[in-house]
């Protein structure tokens, strides 16, 4: 296990050891037991030019089953692991494009898998970019690995539809734009409208755009901004049981490694069937407008 | 409806390596998006926006003295798109109109990219075919 990043910058995060800042991160490329992973919502940016050594892992043609809407499962998860040279115990450190929105999404699906020491690289490929750090198009050849095969726990950090239905009372939290939340639209804005047969939002969840917790530069902003935001704003208490969702539960995944990373909430779920399933299933409670709405009454 | 040679072309060059390598041919396109024409890069209004592709790409399909031309533009940050954009662009590029719209519209579910790059992704490069053809019937 590397060690870990002791920037003061994230000294006030509940968990500094999930977060590398760039500097750290070029210090330490090619040490023992540390994997550079990239993740990206185009499939073909890290073909562009990555950090030197990194692999890439695709949300959509690694992660995903290929058949059924679900993660990919424990034989999978082992044979995409070791394809790409990671043991159980190597560090981890995620990167990607727009704000780390699809890198915090891949750490999520690693966690459902329980891999221990994930860590995000604070303002992602941008960041690293902007400041003139060294890319490659070389291939990165890693020796495979005999990565065990893990069962999927997808009890502690992942929500289904029922678990939302009996979440009422306690706290969701949208993180889509307001026009998806308010039901104009049922994809954010710039990108193409699809997959759900009703907008809107599910009662009672606050809407906290995901990217309201990136500064500018891509990075995290500090933890006094974040509880400003997430509990003065949105009223979570220390403590709460807290669901996130969005469309398809990647920006949700964002802002579930802030929660629970960044703030120390230790029961936070992302539903990441999300609103296109939500929208479109079939006798579920939604509000439209820009008011969360009531916790609705049992049918 | 029938391909033309240079979009059959580009077909059989996709399909003839493993699917991973299908990518970095994609790459090769992306990097080799003609740039645009200096009339439409001062005034990108005059392209369409592709809604159906996540990444901003504006494409631009015109007839000159009986020959189509097309012209898009996409951020370096979206590589698949600028891809997509440029076998479109090098494979319609000269033909009549008649014979670019004679294309498939299933042309891009046919390159072999459907694994490498999920069909989701290449509803974006449908979309843009469609909007080219389009455009060529109004022009």
């Amino acid at each position: 296990m590397a060690e870990q990043d002791d920037s003061t910058r994230f000294a006030g995060y509940a968990h500094p050891e999930r977060l590398v800042s760039t500097e750290w991160l070029a210090e330490h490329l090619g040490d023992e037991g540390l994997v550079v992973i990239e993740s990206d919502e185009d499939v073909l940016l890290y073909e562009t030019g990555h950090i030197p050594g990194a692999v890439k892992v695709d949300w959509h043609t690694d992660l995903n089953d290929p058949v059924t809407r679900d993660y990919i499962d424990g034989e999978a998860f082992a044979a995409l692991f070791g394809r790409l040279g990671i043991d159980r115990d190597a560090t981890l450190v995620v990167y990607g494009d727009k704000s780390n929105w699809w890198a915090a999404y891949a750490l999520w699906v690693f966690t459902l898998f329980g891999h221990e020491d994930v860590r995000l690289l604070d303002g992602g490929r941008a960041k690293w970019i902007a400041e003139d750090r060294a890319v490659t198009r070389d291939a990165t050849v890693r020796t495979p690995t005999e990565y065990p095969v893990v069962e999927r726990d997808d009890s502690q950090v992942r929500a289904f539809r029922e678990d939302v239905l009996d979440h009422f009372g306690a706290p969701l939290i949208d993180v889509r734009s307001p026009l998806e939340y308010s039901g104009a639209r049922t994809t954010a804005p710039e990108y193409p409208e699809e997959s759900a047969l009703r907008g809107g939002h599910i009662p009672t969840a606050q809407n906290v755009p995901w990217a309201k917790a990136a500064a500018e530069d891509g990075t995290f902003k500090g933890r006094a901004d974040l509880q400003a935001i997430y509990q003065d704003g949105a009223g979570l208490r220390p403590g709460d049981d807290v669901i996130a969702y969005c469309r398809i539960g990647e920006r949700s995944s964002h802002t579930w490694f802030v929660l629970t990373h960044l703030l120390g909430y230790d029961k936070v779920r992302n539903y990441d069937g999300s609103w296109t399933e939500w929208g479109s299933a079939v006798r579920v409670p939604i509000v439209q407008g820009d008011q969360p709405g009531e916790v609705p009454s049992a049918r | 409806m029938s391909t033309p040679a240079a979009l059959e072309a580009i077909r059989e060059e996709f399909l003839a390596v493993e699917p991973r390598e299908r990518l970095l041919l994609l790459l090769e396109y992306a990097d080799d998006l003609p740039p645009l024409p200096e009339r439409y890069g001062d005034s990108p209004e005059l392209l369409e926006r592709v809604p159906e592709c996540q990444a901003p790409v504006f494409v631009k399909a015109e007839v000159a003295e009986g020959v189509v031309h097309v012209h898009a533009t996409a951020p370096a940050e979206a590589p698949t798109t600028r891809g997509f954009a440029s076998v479109l662009a090098h494979g319609l590029e000269g033909l009549s109109r008649d014979e670019a719209l004679a294309v498939p519209d299933d042309f891009p579910d046919t390159l072999g990219l459907t694994v490498a790059v999920s069909p989701l992704r290449l509803r974006g490069m449908s979309g843009m075919l469609a909007r080219i053809k389009r455009q060529l019937r109004e022009a």
